[in-house]
């Protein structure tokens, strides 16, 4: 640590003797580049003008105009491709909308002919349906018919049947005949009462 | 002054260059340099323009990117009439960003380092600012000395004022450029020379301790880079700004 501290020091010493000893040394001696007596000060002027005027006429006829020409033709080109690539995009807009308007009408199309299959059948179902039910109505009209005939039938033929039968068990049961009018009576008010008079 | 001692101007001495012939016409080193920076430009400028790659490699996208720096700096800075000033205001600044990078490798002369070619570049600056100004505005262009929307009783007084401050564009502009450069690399070889002296007189000790001169050194060359790119860019920016002035007026 103390041979750190004792290497620093001196080495601070001495580069403050050492600044010391530049600084009489820059007071003692001039800058070369203000000692305008050397002939060198002012020839080199002359052949930096030379020099300028060399590099300029070089730079402004040929490297320049050609570095721009070079930048000029890449943005050329980066525009030309970008009008491209925005003429591709507006032409693909332009198919996607075509196609979406062809598959909107195709859609439309469909829609329409389903419509109009489904009003078609629907109508030839109500005329089937309509058909059938006259059909049954005169069925059923015709079956009503036969069924009233055969009820008739059977009421007209339960009244004889009956008055013998109640002849029959009266005279078996007394002996004798029953008075004709009060069996008709009888049977009649036995029908009424079944609702079939 | 026994020993060696750190000679921190000596790098600004200038000599003659190329040998017998430059020697005959006072061909400097300074000199060779700008030479070795023409050269490289061409080179570059050549590789791009040979290639004209439409996706740049790397030496045609630095090229590239120089050139619409300086390009934009001049459209933005001075307006749509910057766009004749533009191979102008480029050679200056590529002729001074290249002297400034190249004389931070050792042994290499940094030209803008001597005030008397940042002098002549900002007297050229200068002149040709003021010179366009008289071309565009005539003799109204003695206007831009008379502030606007000031009080008549305060222009004897602002207008020397305007007068000095317009004088000394180009002192200043030379000025800071050699400034910059000189205090630059004087800093550099004070630091490099520490490190000889300390390992010169304290031997093993010295070798150790040159480690803090050397890191001061790393530090101080990544801030020199930066002072290299700012230096001519603020070289460039003010050449806009005057010529701005010269051809809007304000």
């Amino acid at each position: 640590m103390s041979r750190l501290f004792t290497t620093a020091s001196l080495t601070s010493g001495v580069a403050l003797g050492l600044l010391a000893q530049a600084g009489a040394a820059h007071a003692s001696s001039n800058m070369p580049q203000m000692d305008f007596s050397n002939p060198l000060n002012g020839s080199q002027v002359v052949w930096l003008v030379i020099i300028l005027v060399v590099l300029y006429l070089i730079l402004s006829r040929w490297a320049l105009p050609g570095v721009g020409a070079v930048l000029a033709t890449r943005s050329q080109r980066i525009q030309r491709d970008l009008d491209a690539a925005h003429a591709a995009k507006v032409e693909a807009d332009a198919a996607v909308a075509e196609l979406h308007a062809a598959i909107k009408s195709a859609r439309d199309e469909a829609n329409a002919e389903v419509a109009r299959a489904t009003e078609a059948a629907k109508a030839a179902a109500a005329e089937q349906a309509a058909a059938l039910s006259a059909r049954l109505d005169v069925q059923l009209e015709k079956a009503e018919a036969e069924i009233a005939a055969a009820r008739h039938q059977a009421l007209t033929a339960i009244r004889p049947i009956a008055r013998e039968t109640a002849a029959l068990l009266m005279t078996r049961l007394t002996g004798q005949a029953l008075d004709e009018a009060q069996l008709n009576q009888g049977i009649h008010d036995a029908l009424a009462a079944r609702g079939l008079a | 002054m026994a020993g060696p001692s750190i000679d921190a101007l000596g790098q600004f001495r200038l000599t003659t260059g190329l040998g017998p012939i430059g020697h005959a016409v006072n061909f400097t080193n300074s000199n060779e340099m700008m030479l070795l920076s023409v050269g490289l430009i061409i080179v570059a400028f050549g590789l791009t323009l040979r290639t004209r790659a439409l996706v740049p490699g790397r030496m045609q996208s630095l090229v590239e990117t120089l050139y619409e720096f300086v390009h934009g700096m001049c459209v933005d800075t001075i307006g749509e009439e910057g766009r004749k000033f533009f191979p102008l205001v480029f050679t200056l600044f590529i002729f001074i960003l290249l002297g400034n990078l190249l004389g931070l490798f050792p042994y290499f002369f940094a030209y803008t380092s001597g005030i008397v070619v940042t002098l002549a570049m900002a007297m050229f600056v200068f002149l040709f600012s003021t010179a366009v100004g008289f071309y565009i505005h005539g003799f109204k262009f003695l206007k831009f000395f008379v502030p606007a929307g000031v009080p008549g009783w305060m222009l004897p007084m602002l207008v020397p004022i305007e007068i000095i401050s317009y004088l000394s564009r180009p002192v200043s502009l030379s000025v800071r450029l050699f400034a910059n450069m000189t205090a630059g690399h004087v800093m550099l070889e004070v630091f490099a020379g520490f490190m000889i002296l300390l390992t010169a007189s304290l031997g093993v000790f010295g070798v150790v301790a040159s480690i803090i001169p050397l890191g001061l050194n790393i530090a101080l060359m990544g801030l020199e880079l930066l002072v290299a790119c700012l230096q001519a860019y603020v070289f460039a920016i003010l050449t806009c700004l005057y010529l701005h002035d010269a051809v809007h007026m304000h």
